[in-house]
Parts: structure tokens; C-alpha cells; sequence
């Protein structure tokens, strides 16, 4: 590991060979903002000394679409569509954080079967995105695209189950304050049981061709390390946290939804690299399928939606609800002045606060080393500049 | 030279499919009879460069749409399917809209070094072709040092690369090029060694000798050396940029590498070439070490060139496999698997193949006795040194197994995750580590 003295050093180092007259000098690289491996529109800025990377500065901003701002002249309800586009690869997740925070400010009860239906999106998504996360792991770890196009054929089957759900499959605004906006489709509970059926086989196809592939290992291993002390200091979460070791899943931490209802576990992994943060990420999707199994076997009749009005007026006051996105721990903090829409409307976003680290694990490594670990955290860029 | 009349079932005839080279023959005898030497060999050199390029240009177009109609079935889709039967006329309409479209060139470039690289880099493309027999006679160029010719042709399109890198200006192409030239003379060494144990061992450095030895002998090569056979395709997949070894051309790293800055069909003469380097190097994987042209007699009764031809489509198939299966290697791990595995692997080789060879000719062993007993000998030994590979030169971090454990009731900071990690229990999946 790589601590920011080192970085000191070996940037004075460089310095120093500048002035020295060694006659060398590091390369700026810019990756990106239009790069195949920055998934999105994010600049990374590294220095290089030959393939090493001597110091990674990140510029943000490209994406920005001021969705805190335009938020402020929203309803509460005109509001969700915005969380679809804030991760568009987690809308459902994003769309229940944002529900959960005004339902607090609110004061509104959820009905039960709104709940479980709650929690089986949430886990779907979970799935769809670990799907998609490991998929452009391997990518940017050098594989052909086939590995992707295996892990999008179950991308494809929950983005199809939330099409027949809710009619549409990224952006889904789906979660309604007060519960969700249409009851489950008839053909939805068939489609989800083959769908748990079948994913089984699946995994254990991906784990026989990722797991023991001994170039994901040298690739992998090792690289992108961050220790689990610097890791809370710098607030990660999700599976870059677990990855080091850390069990910390607000699912467990402090439920929602019914959460503390479900047997299911947390993965963590021990030396905080790439690899382990790639095999909790595959964990993790074989807990969400244990979770929607207990999901459909217990989901209870009754109301989906609670009775709120359209153009809700909270008191005044403040709200902070958190969940665990497939990305981390995602949070909406709304402050109302009494008014229809919020006053303040502010997100934390797991891919933001994970990145921070980033420099952290690739110093010290090696170009490639570096697109592996930003490929490892699994960022979105909608998510980083809002 | 062979004689004429040892080839047994060839009629000679010009119109004769098994040997392509009749028609050929028959021109240069016409020739012959009255004219000049120099002019017999003019002419037939002009016909067999036509040749070669009236197979390689449409066999590229094949090509690229077997190639990705192959990676497309890997990869659970139909692959192209819209321009014509089956997709079959998508790459006319790729290089149509290739010739099309624009070509830019960045401002700074060094203009006249940015624009030859596209055609240079066909000349090593093209003229590797001469050396490989399709049949007893059938190749443009049988010379007496072939092998030596192939490994030198192929050695200048480095040099092309690094020209396309430097000129275009720009900092990815730049890289792609240091890596590929860093990465192409580290592997023309244990490629080299590998068809040096060959030439050791059949005492011919021509391509032909070397299909007529293993004809002789009953034997293919990668039966007697098989780690050579290895490492000669590893080592020709490096210079071939292709998965693992892509790395001059990584594109989730460096976008497009040497290449970045070329557009429309300069991009395209570059695309074409890999691909046909990767035929004709599949060719001589074939030809080398699987017996080209020559398949236990069965060449008596098919022609030569289709055998090849299979068998070439055969290792080409497997090049494909590995580029639709595998994650790609990084730069200095390439490096130290050449030095360290394949260089003293292909050496030990090398010295395995004299001995033999020695023992061969000064004992008078006889050879359908000695080469089987060889061969169990030689793969033993190729089995030892890539266990013995795995065992010792596997790089640190990797003996340590990377495990997942299941935190349980335990959820919460530091304290939680000591208790995790110091559970005596199995943990929930563990891979890797010896």
C-alpha cells in the first residue's frame, strides 16, 4: 500500500530528475472524459513515469445536470423521476431512498405488501447491477466483452421483469411515497420463479469460468489495495468497504423496508483489492436471490400504496433516509420549510465517496492497474456529478 | 529439389486443382523455351506475388466476418446478419464505408511518417506468405533458409508500429507503440528458440524441409516438441496483438493504441493486416509443428492446400477462442512470463533437440523406434516444466487464497471486522493460493 508520504516522495523524486538534468519526465495522461474505460463522462488525470502512475487527480463535473438545484422547484412527487437519472443503473434504489426520505418527513406509514414489493425491486436492481458491475470488471481487466455479454443475459431478465412491472427498464420511477405505483403484473411472480431458478446454474458457470481464471487473478490480486482503517476514514461503503473486511450493510445496521424480516448474510472479503471486491460483488448477488426467494414465498396481500395526497405540504423540518444501494450506502436528506416542494434536496452518493479513494489505490501501480481498480469500484458518473 | 517424378499422384496437368502450381509451371517452361532466364523468374515472381494477394484479399473479407460470427456464438449473440445471406457481404459494407470516410490526421502529426504506415505495414503482411507451402511445391518462395526469412519479415512490422505510434502525436498511440515494441523483441526470442528446435532437429531451415521431414518421419512436431508448439503460439499471439497479450492495443487502457489516431481505411489496412498476420500465422503453426500440407497419406488423395487450409482454420479457430475467453495480461507480467517461463523453457529445448538430434545420427538409432520413446520423453518433461512453473515462478500475492467470509450477527466498524477475520471457521468460498 501506497501512503500519501510515498506519493510525496516519489513526486519529489520526479522533481527532482527534472532538475537534475536525469533528462526524464513524466507523462500527463488524460483518461478520459471521452475514454472506453471510465464508464461515462469522468476525467482521470494521471501522471506517469513510464506505465506507473505517480499521482491520479480526478475532474468531475462533465455530467452534471444540477438535479439538487431543480429539485427545489419540484413537488415531492415530481421529485422521483429525478432519482431514476441520478443512478441510472440503480433507479430503484434510488427511487426507494428518496421515497424512505420523504415518507420520514412525511410521517406515512407503509403498507406491508408495499414493503415486500419494495424490497424485491431493491434486490432485483441489486442484482441487474452487480450483473452489470462484474461484467465491466472483467472488461476493463481485458476480456473480449464476453463475460459482459454473459452477465447482460440477467441484466436483460430483471430489466424485463421491471418493463411488465412498471413499463419501463432504466429510468423506472416506480416507488411512490407512501408505496409503489402499480400492484405486481400476474406474469411477474412466474417470470421471477424461473428467473430464481435458472440463476443458480448461472453463477456457478460464472464462477467456473472468473473465479480459478488465473490472468483475472494476476490482474487482480493485490491491486487497487485499500486497508480497512483508511477505507472507513475515507467513508466508503458497499462492496468496496466489505471488500476490506468491514461488515457494514445498513441492510443489517439499521433495516428498512422489513429488511430485519429476511435471512440472508453479509459477504465480506480480507485484503480490500480488486479481486475481493469482484467476489463480493458475486456473493452478494447469490444473498439478493436468497432474500427474493423469502420475498415471493412471504408476500402478503393488501394496499401497495398508501393514501397520500399528490401535492404533499410536510411540516417544516429535516429528513435523512438511507439505503444500501448496489453501490454503497445511498442517502436523501430533504429539508422542508413547509411548502409542496423541498426546501433542500441533497443526495449522498455512494460512487462519489468511493472514488475519493481512488488515488489512494492506484499510486504506485501501473496504468492498467489503474483502470482495473476504477473498473473494481464500479462508479456512475450520473450518480458522481449529479 | 524434389523430383518431379517422386510426387507420385500429381498428374501435371495444368488444369490439375492438387498442385496450383502446374499452371505456373507451364508459363515459366513456355518461357523458358524462348526467352531469357531472368525473364522466367520475373514472370513467375510477378504471378506468385498476384497470387498471394488475389488469395489473401478476399480470404481477409471472409475473415473478418468468420471472426466475428465466431466471437458473436462465444458471446451469445447472432453477430452480423443484415448485409446480405447471413451477414455475409458486412465486411464489403464495412470497407465501403471505410474507403468513405474521412481521413483525418492530427495537426501536429508528423505527416509523411503518419501516412506510410498503412502501406508499409503490408509488406511484411504480404511477403510472409511467400515461404508457406500450401503443397510439395506450392509456395512462392521455397528457400533454402525459410525460416529464417519468416522470422526476419516479421520482424520489420514492429518497426511500422513504432512508426504509427511516434508520428501520430498523441500520448495512448505513443504508448501502444512502446508497448508493442517492448513486447515484440521480447517474444521474437522464445519464437525464434522454438523454431530453432526444430531446425536442430530436422537439419533443414526451409519451411518445405521441414513438412517433407516430418512427412518422412511419421510424426508431427508438437507430438515431439510440444512445450516449443506452446510457446511459439503464445509467443506468436503476443506479436499478433491479440488476448492475453493485446496490450499494444488494450482498449479499455489505451483505446486503440498505435492506431488511435487513424481513420477510415487507414484504420481498415491496419485491421485487415492483423487479421491476415493472424491466418498466416496460424498457417505456420500448421505447418510447423501439425505437418502442414502432409496428414498420414491423406494428401495423396485430398489437395494439399485444402489440408492446410483446415488445419490453419483449426488453430485460427483456437486463436479466436482465447481472444473470446480471456482477460489480457499486464505489460511487465507479460515481460517476466517471457523471460522467465517461456525464454528457459524454449532454450532447455533447444539443448533437448540437439542431444537428441546427436544421438540420433552418431548411434544410427532407428528412427521409428527412437522418435516414439523421444516424444514420451519430451512431453514428460514439457508436463514437469509447466508444473513446475505453476509451483514455483507463480507470481507472491497469488499463493495467498483470496477467501469470503459470511459476517453473520457481526455488522459494524473495525472491532466487527477483526472478529470477522478471526473466525476459526471455513470460509464461505476460498479460490486461489496453492
Amino acid at each position: 500500500m501506497t501512503t500519501a508520504d510515498d506519493t510525496q516522495l516519489a513526486m519529489q523524486g520526479t522533481i527532482e530528475a527534472l532538475t537534475t538534468g536525469d533528462g526524464s519526465e513524466p507523462v500527463v495522461v488524460n483518461l478520459g472524459p471521452q475514454h472506453p474505460s471510465t464508464h461515462g463522462v469522468f476525467r482521470l488525470k494521471v501522471t506517469l513515469d513510464g506505465e506507473i502512475v505517480q499521482d491520479a487527480e480526478m475532474r468531475i463535473g462533465y455530467l452534471h445536470r444540477s438535479m439538487e438545484k431543480l429539485a427545489e422547484e419540484r413537488t415531492y412527487t415530481q421529485n422521483i423521476p429525478f432519482t431514476d437519472r441520478i443512478d441510472y443503473l440503480a433507479a430503484m434504489s434510488n427511487n426507494l431512498a428518496y421515497c424512505l426520505a420523504a415518507e420520514e418527513l412525511l410521517g406515512i406509514e407503509v403498507p406491508p405488501r408495499a414493503q415486500a414489493i419494495r424490497v424485491m425491486f431493491a434486490e432485483l436492481q441489486r442484482v441487474a447491477s452487480h450483473a452489470m458491475a462484474n461484467g465491466t470488471f472483467i472488461n476493463d481487466c481485458g476480456a473480449w466483452h464476453t463475460p459482459l455479454f454473459y452477465m447482460f443475459r440477467d441484466r436483460e431478465r430483471v430489466l424485463d421483469m421491471f418493463e411488465m412491472t412498471c413499463g419501463a427498464r432504466l429510468t423506472t420511477n416506480y416507488m411512490r411515497i407512501g408505496g409503489v405505483a402499480f400492484d405486481l403484473p400476474d406474469e411477474l411472480l412466474p417470470t421471477l420463479e424461473s428467473f430464481l431458478a435458472d440463476m443458480p446454474d448461472r453463477i456457478a458457470d460464472y464462477e467456473a469460468l472468473l473465479m480459478e481464471n488465473e490472468i483475472l487473478h494476476a490482474r487482480a490480486r493485490g491491486v487497487g489495495v485499500i486497508s480497512p482503517e483508511m477505507a472507513i476514514n475515507s467513508s466508503l461503503s458497499g462492496p468496496v468497504l466489505r471488500a476490506t473486511g468491514v461488515p457494514w450493510d445498513l441492510r443489517k445496521a439499521n433495516p428498512y423496508c422489513g429488511y430485519e424480516n429476511y435471512e440472508f448474510d453479509v459477504p465480506v472479503g480480507e485484503q480490500g483489492d480488486c479481486f475481493d471486491r469482484f467476489l463480493v460483488r458475486m456473493a452478494e448477488v447469490k444473498e439478493s436471490l436468497k432474500i427474493l426467494r423469502q420475498v415471493v414465498d412471504t408476500l402478503p396481500d393488501g394496499p401497495w400504496l398508501a393514501d397520500v395526497p399528490l401535492h404533499a405540504r410536510p411540516e417544516p423540518g429535516e429528513a435523512y433516509a438511507r439505503v444500501e444501494s448496489p453501490r454503497g450506502e445511498l442517502g436523501f436528506y430533504l429539508v422542508s420549510d413547509g411548502g409542496p416542494a423541498p426546501y433542500r434536496f441533497h443526495c449522498r452518493p455512494p460512487s462519489l465517496i468511493n472514488l475519493t479513494a481512488l488515488k489512494e489505490m492506484s499510486v504506485g501501480g501501473t496504468l492498467a492497474d489503474a483502470i482495473v481498480t476504477l473498473g473494481s469500484i464500479d462508479i456512475v458518473v450520473g450518480e458522481i456529478d449529479r | 529439389m524434389t523430383d518431379l517424378a517422386q510426387l507420385g499422384n500429381v498428374l501435371g496437368a495444368w488444369y490439375d486443382f492438387r498442385d496450383l502450381n502446374n499452371l505456373q509451371r507451364l508459363i515459366t517452361e513456355w518461357i523458358a523455351e524462348w526467352g531469357p532466364d531472368w525473364l522466367a523468374s520475373i514472370v513467375t515472381g510477378v504471378l506468385g506475388a498476384l497470387g498471394i494477394l488475389a488469395v489473401v484479399g478476399p480470404t481477409l473479407l471472409i475473415l473478418i466476418w468468420v471472426e466475428r460470427k465466431v466471437i458473436s456464438r462465444f458471446q451469445q449473440r447472432y453477430g452480423p446478419n443484415r448485409v446480405g445471406p447471413k451477414g455475409l457481404l458486412q465486411p464489403v459494407a464495412d470497407a465501403v464505408k471505410l474507403i468513405l470516410k474521412e481521413q483525418l490526421a492530427p495537426r501536429a502529426a508528423d505527416k509523411l511518417i503518419f501516412f506510410l504506415p498503412p502501406v508499409l505495414i503490408f509488406v511484411p503482411g504480404i511477403l510472409i506468405w511467400g515461404v508457406l507451402p500450401f503443397g510439395p511445391r506450392m509456395s512462392v518462395a521455397d528457400l533454402n533458409v525459410g525460416v529464417l526469412f519468416l522470422l526476419a519479415v516479421s520482424g520489420t512490422a514492429v518497426l511500422v508500429i513504432f512508426m504509427a505510434g511516434w508520428s501520430s502525436n498523441n500520448k495512448y498511440a505513443l504508448f501502444g507503440a512502446m508497448r508493442a515494441v517492448a513486447m515484440s523483441i521480447s517474444y521474437e526470442v522464445p519464437m525464434v528458440l522454438a523454431l530453432l528446435t526444430l531446425v536442430v532437429f530436422s537439419g533443414t531451415m526451409s519451411v518445405n524441409g521441414i513438412v517433407e521431414w516430418q512427412q518422412q518421419e511419421d510424426v508431427i512436431f508438437i507430438l515431439l516438441f510440444p512445450l516449443s508448439a506452446i510457446a511459439f503460439f503464445f509467443a506468436a499471439s503476443a506479436e499478433l496483438n491479440r488476448t492475453p497479450a493485446d496490450i499494444s492495443e488494450a482498449e479499455s487502457e489505451i483505446v486503440a493504441g498505435y492506431h488511435t489516431e487513424y481513420s477510415g481505411m487507414r484504420f481498415g489496412l491496419f485491421y485487415a493486416v492483423e487479421l491476415g498476420n493472424t491466418l498466416v500465422v496460424s498457417g505456420f503453426i500448421a505447418t510447423f509443428f501439425l505437418g502442414g500440407w502432409w496428414l498420414w497419406g491423406l494428401d495423396q488423395w485430398v489437395p494439399s492446400w485444402i489440408i492446410l487450409l483446415v488445419k490453419t482454420g483449426a488453430v485460427y479457430f483456437l486463436l479466436i477462442w482465447t481472444r473470446g475467453t480471456l482477460p489480457r495480461l499486464r505489460i511487465d507480467q507479460l515481460m517476466s512470463f517471457c523471460w522467465k517461463a517461456l525464454v528457459p523453457a524454449t532454450l532447455l529445448f533447444v539443448v533437448v533437440a540437439f542431444v537428441e538430434r546427436t544421438l540420433l545420427i552418431s548411434e544410427g538409432w532407428d528412427t521409428t523406434v527412437a522418435l516414439p520413446i523421444m516424444a514420451v520423453f519430451n512431453i514428460a518433461l514439457t508436463l514437469g516444466a509447466i508444473m513446475l512453473f505453476a509451483r514455483v515462478a507463480r507470481p507472491a500475492p497469488l499463493r495467498r487464497p483470496a477467501r469470503i467470509r459470511m459476517a453473520g450477527s457481526d455488522i459494524g466498524g473495525l472491532r466487527a471486522a477483526r472478529e470477522v477475520a478471526s473466525r476459526r471457521e471455513e470460509p464461505q468460498f476460498q479460490v486461489g493460493g496453492d
